[in-house]
């Protein structure tokens, strides 16, 4: 167990995984919920055990549509999209490299993709 | 010349294993005044005591100082024990030197000195203590009772049966509250209305019982044991002396489209209607919201009429208007109750989209045979047999966000266990599922309720809450929710979904609790005086709390409450007059400038101006407006002491030259 | 601001508590065994509201170095309202402290329930560290009032 990579874990997501009080709303509200082998309940309480390298190796963080339908429903505010994001975030910077050269950003542009998804890939993919 | 007497406090080890007491009390023997010093292994001891009788009588004593525990534990002991030996009990102070000071501190020598410094600022403050006389103010013979559900039912019978007259005031135009509501109660499947309604008898027929129903408290003046409260008595248009409750009036009525809340707004009534066939008063109200004659604030001449042309008592009145009654009583009991919440912030129970997504008490009467379909369960919407109901516990419970209400309602378990239940033994045929996240059965026979609902009834209980509820075309309810222990996701096509609805206080609470000057926590529900000793005390003397308004319960418990608030009203009312705390705040009248600062900040209205003749300096008389301290309405706040200009106000036992004394003896 | 090194400096710290909230809550901490320096004396009073603003200027003048007055939450006062004419009060009278070259954190409004103990302790030790840190209080004490 890495108390080192839970720790970043819960900063990066700034969520307090002990609020969770277990009821299983995120999971019950998940709409990919059958491609994963991890669920959002589970992520949670993965998280809180500090059992991440399991969950950063499981394809199931990558499932995430980060549609937020849990952290609207959670009753606790505990807000179990914001870890999957923290974990692959973590996963990310464990292989240390830049995925994107701001250069070679124009031609990978696509006139469909929407502004807030180049964003988002400027901060996943840049350390 | 004072004589004051210092008893330093052992305590077994707890104040002398930290604290040198011999040191102290050598110490403490050379302040002035000081003409005995003494130590003993427990002073709160019949010996300690009597240490203090004999002391002050031998040797004159004018002012005792005890260096002990916290005054809030031992002060009543030691005064007692002065008032016994002759001295006035407000001369004795009490230097904490256990809980500030050998308990929080470690090393010996700076804990003893800090002893020695809080006993030198008791006897500073003891060298200006005045004796004061407790004063004593009458009680009046009458109780209040604030809501007329079961806990307000029960605590009113239990004062009369005392011997006491009680007035309920209830909001609503009949007395039963939520309980009248209900259909059957756990975990005996008794049927509510059967227990409650000869209570509600009881009451009506009860001489020393006067229901005002259809009425609220606007106002509350005075103080225990004198409270003077000003009911309004809502217009209802019917003369209640007159009205004989035959219910022709509603038959002949033309407005017949008006929800009827007492159904959960399921099915319409009338508009001059009454709530239920059990109702007390059994009188009828008119809804003016809704009366073709009334609606719209004003009378209108040739409109309808038909009821008053019906009603062979003539007790139907256009004109009436709302009435104001003034009435004096000893103890005030709050038993407002609760309500389910609004469900408008959780979008993902479609309960807003969908009539067939229902609510725990809407379920109750859809169930119950005085209900609207006449006690046969069927789907709101098209009236037909659910075949497969899905229960969603904790709807608004424990929730920490700003939707729902952080506490668990502490009696949706047990009545969805019930409703299971029912359901199971009156429609075999239908599937019941119950989504939970802990089942909470602490009872007496709780559990075993609840595991005679899974065990023998076959109720399918599923740990894992429901993520969202969406109508479908063909008619049922997708219900979308995750089961924790099999780890799948569930999908259940619905015929019936019941929310266990989170409960909270009733929207009238809060504004009693300011006119009543009681504390409230941040839920709205009132807080006891003592979370464990004094659980049915509100911290305002005199008022009493009443069931659901102090915290969730269910009906035993409440019962149970309500009869406990009903003996501490009873207690207070037996006695004739209450001694009042003499520390109170008085003026000076020659130094009053009549300013009305101080009457301005009083919370009570303690104080008040009159004009009073003074003999001026030359001889002649002046008329002059002065404050004057009622002191049996004030609590000795010290509020006023601060905002007097001229420093007329002061107040008895924590006056400003002796707290000056206590904070130069400590920076001494 | 100075800064005071000098780690032997014992602050002398008067502390008023409302007898409902706060010195139930200080009893608490007492019951619960938890540590706060002996430098606090507390002073009992019915309710915050009882606090003069002289009683403050006059622990001063006595060469207190710190005073805290401590009242029941906001909401919470057992006579209604009293906490709430203590903070405006005492907001008027760190305005006029500060003005008169008085440290802001030599004085202090905390509000402590009775069952917050632990606040209790941790205030105490706090508030102390931080006057200890100002060193001892010169500009308003009455050096006449002096121990000789």
């Amino acid at each position: 167990m890495n108390s080192n990579l839970k720790e970043q874990v819960l900063r990066s997501s700034g969520v307090n995984v002990l609020k969770c009080m277990r009821c299983g709303k995120c999971s019950g509200t998940c709409p990919s919920y059958d491609e994963m082998e991890y669920h959002p309940h589970q992520f949670v309480y993965m998280v809180e055990k500090g059992d991440i390298e399991t969950l950063m190796k499981s394809e199931s963080i990558y499932k995430c549509l980060t549609c937020f339908a849990c952290v609207d429903r959670c009753p606790r505010s505990v807000e179990p999209a914001k870890v999957v994001e923290a974990v692959r975030l973590a996963t990310i910077r464990q292989q240390g490299c830049n995925h994107l050269i701001a250069d070679s950003i124009p031609e990978m542009l696509d006139e469909d993709l929407p502004q807030q998804a180049i964003v988002t890939a400027f901060r996943k993919y840049t350390k | 010349m004072q004589r004051i007497g210092v008893f330093v406090c052992h305590c077994g080890t707890n104040i002398a294993a930290t604290v040198d007491v011999k040191a102290v009390a050598e110490a403490l023997s050379h302040e002035s005044g000081v003409v005995i010093s003494q130590e003993y292994q427990y002073m709160c001891s019949e010996a300690g005591q009597n240490l203090i009788k004999d002391a002050i009588k031998e040797h004159k004593l004018t002012g005792v100082v005890v260096c002990s525990c916290s005054p809030r534990m031992h002060e009543n002991t030691f005064r007692k024990a002065a008032a016994s030996a002759g001295l006035n009990p407000y001369l004795v102070e009490i230097a904490n030197i256990r809980e500030q000071c050998s308990w929080i501190h470690k090393e010996i020598a700076t804990a003893t000195e800090k002893a020695v410094i809080l006993g030198r600022a008791a006897i500073a403050k003891v060298h200006l203590n005045a004796p004061l006389i407790a004063g004593e103010s009458p009680v009046a013979k009458r109780a209040l009772v604030i809501g007329g559900g079961i806990a307000g039912i029960q605590t009113a019978l239990d004062i009369a049966e005392a011997g006491f007259d009680v007035d309920i005031v209830e909001k609503e135009p009949t007395i039963g509250g939520k309980m009248a509501q209900i259909d059957k109660t756990f975990p005996t499947l008794d049927c509510a209305s059967c227990i409650l309604t000869p209570k509600m008898v009881d009451c009506s027929q009860n001489e020393k019982i006067h229901i005002h129903s259809y009425s609220e408290v606007s106002a509350v003046k005075g103080f225990v044991g004198n409270f003077t409260v000003t009911i309004k008595k809502k217009a209802r248009f019917i003369d209640e002396t007159k009205c004989t409750g035959c219910g022709i009036c509603t038959e002949v009525c033309p407005m017949k489209k008006v929800p009827n809340a007492f159904n959960m707004g399921l099915d319409n009534r009338t508009a001059v209607y009454i709530p239920f066939a059990q109702a007390v008063p059994k009188v009828a109200t008119i809804d003016a919201n809704y009366c073709l004659k009334l609606r719209g604030g004003t009378i209108k001449e040739k409109v309808c009429g038909k009821c008053a042309e019906a009603c062979t008592a003539g007790a139907i009145n256009y004109k009436q208007q709302d009435e104001f009654i003034e009435q004096t009583y000893g103890a005030i009991v709050v038993a407002t109750g609760y309500n389910p919440i609004k469900l408008d912030k959780f979008d993902e129970f479609a309960y807003n989209q969908c009539p067939d997504v229902v609510t725990s008490l809407e379920l109750e009467r859809l169930m119950n045979a005085a209900g609207p379909n006449g006690g046969t369960l069927l789907r709101p919407s098209d009236k037909t047999h659910p075949h497969k109901i899905v229960f969603v516990q904790c709807v608004g419970s424990r929730c920490d966000d700003s939707k729902g209400k952080p506490y668990c309602s502490k009696i949706c378990c047990m009545y969805t266990a019930k409703h299971a239940m029912l359901i199971r033994e009156k429609y075999p045929d239908t599937e019941v599922y119950v989504f939970y996240i802990d089942v909470r059965t602490p009872g007496k026979n709780f559990d075993e309720f609840y595991r005679r609902a899974v065990e023998q009834y076959n109720v399918h209980y599923i740990k894992g809450m429901v993520g969202k509820v969406t109508p479908k075309a063909d008619g049922k309810i997708d219900v979308q929710a995750s089961d924790l222990l099999s780890n799948e996701q569930l999908h259940i096509d619905a015929d019936l979904v019941v929310l266990a609805t989170a409960i909270e206080p009733d929207q009238t609470a809060r504004p009693l609790a300011t006119i009543l000057t009681t504390q409230m926590d941040t839920n709205d529900f009132f807080t006891e005086s003592h979370p464990k000793l004094r659980p049915v005390e509100s911290a305002t003397a005199g008022i009493f709390l009443s069931g659901v308004c102090q915290g969730p319960k269910d009906i035993p418990e409440t019962v149970a409450q309500a009869s406990a608030a009903a003996a501490k009203a009873i207690g207070l009312l037996v006695k004739n007059s209450i001694t009042c705390n003499p520390c109170v705040a008085h003026s000076n009248e020659l130094m009053c400038n009549g300013c009305s600062a101080c009457e301005k900040v009083c919370p009570y209205g303690a104080i008040t101006y009159q004009d009073k003749e003074f003999r001026m300096p030359d001889r002649t008389t002046a008329i002059r407006r002065v404050a004057g301290v009622n002191p049996a309405v004030c609590q000795g706040c010290g509020a006023c002491t601060v905002a007097c200009p001229s420093g007329a106000m002061d107040l008895n036992g924590f006056s400003n030259s002796q707290i000056m004394a206590e904070v130069d003896a400590i920076c001494k | 601001m100075q800064v005071n090194d000098n780690k032997d400096f014992q602050p002398l710290i008067v502390a008023f508590c409302c007898n409902w909230c706060s010195y139930a809550g200080a009893d608490l901490s007492g019951t619960n065994r938890l540590n706060y320096p002996t430098n606090v004396k507390i002073i009992r009073v019915p309710c915050s509201c009882r606090v003069n603003p002289m009683f403050i200027l006059r622990a001063f003048q006595r060469g207190a170095d710190g005073v805290i007055l401590c009242g029941c939450h906001p909401g919470d006062c057992h006579y209604t309202s009293g906490n709430y004419f203590t903070r405006r009060r005492m907001t008027l009278l760190f305005s006029m402290l500060d003005f008169l070259g008085i440290e802001r954190d030599r004085t202090r409004v905390e509000w402590v329930s009775a069952a917050e103990g632990a606040k209790f302790a941790a205030t105490m030790n706090e508030f102390t560290e931080a006057v200890r840190k100002l060193g001892p209080n010169r500009r308003l004490e009455d050096l006449r009032c002096r121990k000789q």
